[in-house]
């Protein structure tokens, strides 16, 4: 075979293999929809974390503002600490207020957040002190076996 | 890598009839490119060569004959410095083969050819491609020069016109031709033949025969064939050995070997069935072979 | 005694897989030694990216669509059930990047571009080519292996990388448009759960070594082959079984040190 012949097939084949791992970092990966370098980090406790995982999203109206990168157990209080990196173009008030939520019945869980009316906005190392943790659906079925026995020895 | 420069790239210019001093090659005390001195070779206990001992003067075409399986070919193999001798040892231009390291014994064999029993071409590559292979490998020669060199190459061997084709598409002379002149591609000063009759028809073997002979006089090179053709090679060579289980049996001139009396050179030289060499291999009693009662 | 002896042909089929196993290292290390002519001399690693890479490309492209397209219908089964039919994206591409990617791609390449390696090395050797490279004090190592080796390494990420793509276009093609999952739930749950790092290049690195694998044991079972038709195409036969096995044992060990705890 003529070598200018395998050049350009060669050539054909590492431009789309190349092509395939862009295709596959931008359009399947979150590359092309998260932006690491342009972010700030917040932290925030939780009593229960239920089962939120590094990497979860977080979400402010439905829309994705940022990533959860770390959760570790504070010794002092006895509670999950959890770092958010989130997107610098959005800017949320020193209240906002963090939920744990779960997309749809068996769907994964994310933090979602809540502004509040505070002038002071959030800045990098922040805390955000309001939190609502986890719903552990064990809890929730306790809960409610407990409030119908008070209903009956009522 | 080491440069080759220009001397070392003697040109065959169409094989012209010239004798090897022309090149004015140093003629050494011994005047042997290689002595072999009683060496003995065993795999695995099995003795193949046993006390070989044999000079290949300079610029001569020494025939090492015998049997299938006689050792012919791995006393090749030990010039070469492929194999490594259990006692004795093989000096080439002086230097013992198997002492070397491994690049100095690549740089050995820079000075060295051979051509194997059915050419070993390279399937991959077309014919020039074979041919320019050495010089590709060894020298920073500027591709035209190649060009040039493959092309004398080929003429010398008559197959300029093939430089095209891939091997699988020569005939079995052709091919050997091809592999020949890849071989003498940067005009080594030894060239070994491993069995280069085999297989081709008479007018080929007449065609190869001729060359091997041409090929060593103007190149001034020393040749070394192992075979089993005989008639071919005696018409050719300078000097004979012949050899049989290991050992050499019998040694001469062409003259001397055809008016030899011993038996085996006899049997061989004129193909006859029996003799030393008998025609059946060893085996029990036949009638029993047969379960024949009596 | 037939117990002593069907456990003393154990110990020899142990041993002598274990020398193999050392023998196909001691290769490598060979293969990695000689490696600096092949670099230099780039041409020869493009040819043999031809007849490796290029020549297995349509294999691994129509393989890729329809294990994407498969996956694509039974995902859709077994989602629906659970409601989640928007998940499909997600189950595709995972599927595909982490495993099946790299995986298929790798089987497919050392039946494909593996036994033709060994196949033709086998019968260098069985026509002397090599013996005759080593006459012409050329290392038939650096020459002819090495060349290979790399071509092997180079093209396995990339036949993934496209057996991957190709297949999430296959699922795409039958949950998105025959089938009708909504297609912005579809791209935008794979966005969300698949992570570059996490996932994709981990799958890249899995194919590069099952490539590393695959094309050692091809160039070993080939340089090694007895000089016989018989001996070659035994050889061309334990490439394909040998690296289909190790493919697969080496899955689960990269499996399990990379997607651990997630």
């Amino acid at each position: 075979m003529e070598r200018t012949t395998l050049d350009l097939w060669v050539g054909i084949f590492v431009v789309g293999g190349i092509a395939a791992l862009v295709m596959l970092a931008m359009k399947v990966g979150n590359l092309g929809t998260y932006n690491v370098s342009e972010s700030y980090q917040v932290h925030a406790y939780f009593s229960n974390i239920g089962g939120l995982k590094p990497k979860a999203s977080i979400k402010s109206a439905g829309v994705l503002v940022g990533r959860v990168t770390d959760i570790t157990l504070d010794m002092d209080r006895y509670e999950a600490k959890v770092l958010m990196s989130l997107d610098s173009r959005y800017h949320f008030s020193k209240d906002t207020s963090a939920k744990i939520l779960t997309s749809g019945l068996l769907g994964e869980q994310y933090i979602g957040l809540e502004v509040g009316g505070e002038e002071e906005m959030l800045k990098s190392g922040d805390e955000m002190t309001m939190t609502q943790s986890a719903v552990v659906l064990e809890d929730l079925i306790g809960k409610f076996l407990f409030s119908k026995a008070q209903e009956s020895a009522n | 890598m080491q440069q080759l420069g220009w001397p070392r790239l003697r040109l065959v210019c169409a094989v012209v009839e010239c004798g090897s001093q022309i090149y004015g090659m140093p003629i050494l005390s011994s005047s042997a490119l290689v002595e072999i001195c009683d060496l003995n070779f065993a795999y695995d206990k099995r003795p193949i060569l046993q006390g070989i001992n044999m000079t290949l003067p300079k610029g001569k075409l020494v025939a090492i004959m015998g049997l299938s399986g006689c050792g012919k070919t791995t006393l090749l193999r030990h010039i070469g410095g492929a194999l490594k001798p259990t006692s004795g040892c093989v000096k080439f231009n002086g230097q013992v083969v198997h002492e070397q390291n491994q690049d100095e014994l690549y740089a050995m064999r820079r000075k060295m050819g051979m051509l194997f029993q059915f050419g070993a071409l390279f399937t991959d590559m077309s014919v020039y491609d074979n041919v320019a292979f050495q010089m590709r490998e060894h020298t920073d020669l500027p591709e035209e020069l190649i060009h040039d060199l493959v092309m004398m190459k080929l003429h010398a061997v008559g197959l300029r016109g093939t430089h095209n084709l891939m091997p699988s598409e020569l005939s079995g002379g052709m091919a050997r031709r091809v592999a020949l002149a890849r071989t003498v591609a940067l005009d080594p000063m030894l060239i070994m033949y491993d069995e280069p009759f085999a297989g081709l028809d008479p007018i080929s073997l007449t065609v190869v025969g001729d060359l091997i002979r041409r090929l060593n006089d103007a190149l001034g090179a020393t040749s070394v064939v192992v075979t089993h053709d005989v008639q071919e090679s005696l018409k050719i060579v300078d000097y004979v050995y012949f050899m049989a289980d290991g050992v050499i049996v019998a040694e001469g001139t062409p003259d001397q070997i055809r008016a030899s009396d011993r038996d085996f050179v006899h049997q061989f030289v004129h193909g006859e069935m029996d003799g030393p060499v008998p025609f059946h291999y060893p085996g029990g009693d036949y009638r029993q072979d047969l379960s024949l009662k009596g | 005694m037939p117990a002593a002896r069907a456990i003393r042909e154990i110990g020899h089929r142990a041993i002598n897989a274990v020398w193999r196993i050392g023998m196909a290292t001691r290769f490598f290390v060979l293969i990695l030694m000689y490696s600096g002519n092949s670099f230099r001399r780039f041409h020869l690693i493009i040819k043999e990216l031809f007849s490796t890479g290029v020549m297995s490309l349509i294999i691994i492209i129509v393989a890729g669509l329809f294990v994407g397209m498969v996956l694509g219908l039974q995902g859709y089964e077994t989602l629906k059930r659970y409601g989640s039919e928007s998940a499909l994206g997600v189950m595709v591409a995972l599927g595909l990047v982490r495993e099946l990617g790299p995986v298929v791609a790798a089987l497919l390449f050392a039946s494909r571009a593996g036994s033709a390696m060994t196949a033709e090395i086998g019968l260098m050797k069985a026509t002397e080519q090599i013996s005759a490279m080593e006459m012409m004090a050329v290392n038939p190592i650096a020459r002819i292996v090495a060349p290979r080796f790399w071509a092997g390494v180079i093209s396995m990420p990339f036949l993934a990388a496209m057996f991957s793509a190709v297949g999430v276009f296959g699922g795409y093609f039958v949950g998105v448009v025959q089938i009708g999952v909504d297609e912005g739930s579809f791209w935008s749950q794979m966005q969300a759960a698949v992570d570059f790092r996490e996932d994709i290049m981990n799958g890249v690195l899995k194919s590069f070594v099952f490539g590393t694998v695959v094309t050692v044991i091809a160039l070993y079972e080939g340089y090694d082959a007895p000089p016989t038709a018989e001996g070659v195409s035994g050889a061309t036969t334990r490439t394909v079984v040998t690296s289909s096995l190790a493919i697969l044992m080496l899955d689960f060990i990269l499996t399990a040190i990379m997607f651990r705890g997630n």
